[in-house]
């Protein structure tokens, strides 16, 4: 055993660069490390550890794009104590990261195959990193498809990106949103019903979903029903976290520690638990 | 008439449906089209037709008096527009709005019910596809109740 | 003793030597341990049972005590001779030392340019245990493979694991709620210890038998007087630990026992030890090898300073599985089935191994008595229908 081990449980100091609202609950924060360096490498998927003075630690997953240089990226929307004080760093603040954790999204296994991405509510930002990395390598994929839902169109995230992608021939992107006033134009309905529409080869197409649990149950059911197979899903799961690194045992499903052995699951590694109650 | 059955034949909602049913059906439909902004139907219309929807984009959606209208649902290609003509009294219960220009094979309900009472097995073949999108539509709006994406307060 | 370069399995089972120590050269092996600038740690008499804190001599030990343990029942009676160890485990557990009940895990202060953290210094401790039961032992490899066996290493763990000392003790008697023969656990030490000891009152002789475990274990030994003589040294070991198995108050038909509560999740035992269970956490604080913590963040008055502590903490707390938008775990039934299948199934698919020793704890110490061995049979015997599994 080397003496010099890390310690997982001793978040680093990093300074916010900028805090930028994305809608009226979500909002994202650019970070760097107060110590120069640069930030982590990290994969689409895999999330840190946010410390506010004071109040605690939220798991976060990174949101920004692991193919280029850029500042840490968390898109995060404002539920309790750690999030409200998150929601209230100015720029220059400092928050204290550990990180990053977790397994990601299959990205690179996933190439030579058509690519689905199934996000609802704040779960379109662990994908997003995941969506960067496969346009960046736009030639080793097939098909890639977005299928977003929202609650409504005022809490749609990232719209510039939205805007980019669905200007792109070789992307299909669809968002709907659960209700809508009159003036949007775009579709209404839930998530799970775009999938249907969307033309992949049901053979070779591998499907990573994020969102509300029920959303992701309902989106494999939809997933399967359109023929992907339980080992070509992924998704990522969530539940209570202190440690990140598999000590502390909060994160427990079933014999997965989400920490470690997820967030992101194969459909067929949680399929007997996922209709379960009190898991 | 062999114009619509090559539509009828083609669309999602029929498929594999035989031949001779589909034919039966052709004597209920017309062929038809909405232009944007145009209410194909509204809540409390008696249900006279039943829509299989083949290009464009409609909105089902409601209102209470004073409150905004909310959208429930958009359909569009592929899609068919309400079933309320297949259970009484046969009356709409949303507004149902073309978004855009929108292309459709309206079906006769009062012709429909007929031809499903004359035959039987027709009645079945279209209950069978009618059902799962009941179902699927009542899974949709258990999610949407739940309003799942929300914040607990 | 952990040595460096060698796994935690390993280092322990080196050569192994059997010597003899009479009852009256034992000072001799604390004098050794302080030499060796050891801090010792043992049993003692201690609010109304026989619990683990330091000592400062042999005097300290429970001698001519013993413990008569049963569902919810915990009495310490006189023993009709002098033994050291003639008794079975009490409601402390070594886990309190190496992995303190709270902790403090780094300091911040805020200042005009940010944040500064500071890590707490870990000083590696030289912890020496003594009287190690079987069951403990393995408690111990097992909480290892938690803290320091994966791909972080705890560190508040690692500095008090590292060079800790322990001095095992085979069990002569079983008490009523251990079991640890069912769950390949005891009563005989078998690796894992630098030194083992077995103690032995016959015919107005009172002496130890000693195995040595490893090359620590041997270096203390060396200043303790002993004879070599191996009269059937392990022929004696294998006699009264024999004798001991045989005195199990409980069993465990462990047979499948990871499927079997994967396959019965929806079993009507989970409402009916939920009926009874009062979600007190006793038995999670009480069980050496339960492992989960929580976290707390204080600020001093001024806002300046803040503190992240870690205490133990345990899965039948509501708060455990809380999340914004709701907890996983809100039923008794469902924070029973957590613990109860986590240690007998979903440890295994973790850590390889069972997460129960049959120390029996979790039974003395329930106030209602609810009986882990109980609980097993009472599922194993009505299982719920096998299901199809879907696809
Ligand atoms: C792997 C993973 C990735 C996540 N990624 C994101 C993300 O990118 N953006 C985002 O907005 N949210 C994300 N979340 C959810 C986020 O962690 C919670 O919303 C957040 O912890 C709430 O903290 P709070 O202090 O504001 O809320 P409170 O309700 O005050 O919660 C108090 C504490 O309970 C725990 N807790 C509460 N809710 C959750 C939860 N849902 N998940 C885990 N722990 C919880 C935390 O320790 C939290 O500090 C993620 C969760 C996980 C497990
Ligand atoms: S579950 Fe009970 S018997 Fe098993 S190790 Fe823990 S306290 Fe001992
Ligand atoms: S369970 Fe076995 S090793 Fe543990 S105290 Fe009882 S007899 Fe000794
Ligand atoms: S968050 Fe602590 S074990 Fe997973």
């Amino acid at each position: 055993m080397s003496e010099s081990l890390a310690n997982p449980l001793l978040p680093a100091p990093y300074r916010v660069l900028r805090n930028q609202r994305n809608t009226h609950d979500v909002f994202t924060l650019d970070v760097e490390p107060v110590k120069k360096g640069n930030s982590p490498l990290f994969s689409p998927g895999q999330f840190n550890m946010l410390y506010i003075f004071g109040k605690g630690d939220a798991a976060i997953s990174i949101s920004g794009d692991p193919t280029k240089e850029q500042p840490l990226r968390h898109t995060i929307r404002r539920a309790g104590v750690v999030t409200q004080a998150l929601e209230q760093v100015k720029p220059g603040g400092v928050l204290g990261i550990r990180g990053p954790f977790g397994v990601p999204w299959p990205v690179k296994e996933a190439e030579g195959q058509d690519v689905l991405l199934v996000a609802g509510g704040i779960g379109l930002a662990p994908l997003r990193p995941a969506m960067y990395t496969l346009l960046a390598n736009r030639d080793k994929y097939g098909r890639i498809a977005l299928f977003y839902g929202a609650r409504t169109p005022e809490d749609l995230l990232y719209l510039s990106d939205l805007e980019q992608w669905r200007g792109r021939f070789d992307l299909q992107v669809c968002v709907s949103v659960d209700t809508a006033k009159r003036n949007w134009m775009g579709d209404v309905g839930v998530v799970t019903k775009l999938i249907a529409k969307a033309s992949f080869d049901p053979s070779n197409t591998v499907a990573l979903v994020c969102g509300p649990e029920i959303m992701m149950r309902f989106s494999v059911q939809e997933l399967k029903k359109n023929e992907i197979k339980s080992g070509n899903i992924f998704l990522s799961m969530e539940r209570n976290m202190k440690c990140a690194v598999g000590f502390c045992g909060h994160c427990q499903y079933g014999p997965h520690f989400i920490c470690k052995d997820g967030p992101v699951f194969r459909y067929d590694q949680v399929q007997s638990l996922l209709g379960k109650r009190e898991v | 008439m062999e114009l619509l059955e090559k539509i009828l034949v083609q669309h999602p909602f029929l498929k594999d449906l035989e031949q001779k049913y589909v034919q039966l059906m052709v004597g209920c439909a017309s062929n038809v089209r909405f232009d944007s902004g145009t209410f194909i139907y509204r809540e409390g219309d008696e249900a006279n037709y039943f829509y299989i929807l083949r290009a464009g984009k409609v909105a089902l959606e409601i209102h209470d008096g004073g409150r905004e209208t909310i959208t429930i649902e958009t359909l569009g290609e592929g899609d068919v527009l309400g079933w309320a003509w297949l259970v009484p009294p046969y009356r709409r219960h949303a507004d149902a709005q073309a978004l855009e220009l929108t292309r459709a094979i309206a079906l006769d309900g009062k012709c429909l019910r007929d031809k499903c009472r004359d035959d039987h097995n027709l009645g079945y073949e279209l209950m069978m596809r009618i059902v799962p999108l009941i179902t699927h539509q009542l899974q949709a709006t258990q999610l949407q109740l739940m309003d799942v994406y929300g914040v607990k307060k | 003793m952990i040595s460096k370069n060698e796994s935690f399995s390993d280092a322990l089972s080196a050569e192994k030597k059997v010597v003899f120590v009479a009852k009256k050269d034992l000072p001799a092996l604390f004098d050794s341990l302080w030499t060796n600038g050891f801090r010792i740690l043992g049993p003692t008499l201690g609010e109304g049972a026989i619990v683990y804190e330091e000592l400062n001599g042999v005097g300290d030990l429970p001698i001519g005590w013993t413990d008569e343990q049963e569902g919810a029942t915990y009495r310490l009676k006189k023993r009709d001779d002098e033994a050291l160890f003639g008794y079975n485990v009490g409601p402390h557990t070594w886990k309190k030392f190496l992995f303190p009940p709270k902790h403090r895990l780094w300091s911040a202060e805020a200042s005009t340019n940010g944040l500064e953290i500071t890590e707490e210094k870990q000083v590696i401790q030289k912890f020496a245990f003594i009287g190690v039961r079987a069951c403990e032992l393995k408690a111990i490899l097992i909480q290892d493979k938690v803290f320091l066996g994966g791909e972080h290493v705890d560190p508040v763990y690692h500095a008090r694991r590292e060079d800790a000392l322990l001095i095992a003790v085979n069990c002569t008697q079983a008490g009523k709620t251990c079991f640890c023969v069912s769950m390949d656990a005891g009563p005989r030490a078998e690796s894992g210890f630098d030194l083992c000891l077995t103690e032995v009152l016959k015919e107005g002789e009172h002496y130890f038998i000693v195995e040595i475990g490893s090359a620590q274990g041997a270096e203390i030994m060396a200043n303790v007087p002993h004879s070599n003589e191996t009269r059937e040294a392990e022929k004696a070991i294998q006699t009264i630990t024999a004798k001991t198995a045989k005195q199990m108050g409980r069993v465990m038909d462990t047979e499948n026992i990871q499927s079997l509560l994967q396959d019965n999740f929806d079993h009507p035992r989970w409402d009916d030890v939920a009926s009874r269970c009062l979600t007190c956490a006793n038995c999670t604080m009480a069980c050496p090898t339960c492992f989960c913590s929580t976290v707390e963040d204080v600020t001093d008055i001024t806002g300046d300073h803040a503190e992240r502590w870690r205490q133990w903490d345990s899965c039948f707390t509501l708060d455990f599985t809380y999340m914004n938008h709701g907890h996983a775990r809100t039923s008794a039934q469902s924070r029973y089935r957590q613990w109860m299948t986590h240690k007998l199934s979903a440890w295994f698919d973790q850590f390889g191994t069972s997460g129960c020793v049959g120390c029996g704890r979790c039974i003395t110490w329930c106030p209602v008595a609810i009986d882990i061995t109980e609980e097993v049979s009472a599922i194993r015997e009505n299982q719920t229908a096998a299901k199809p599994t879907s696809s």
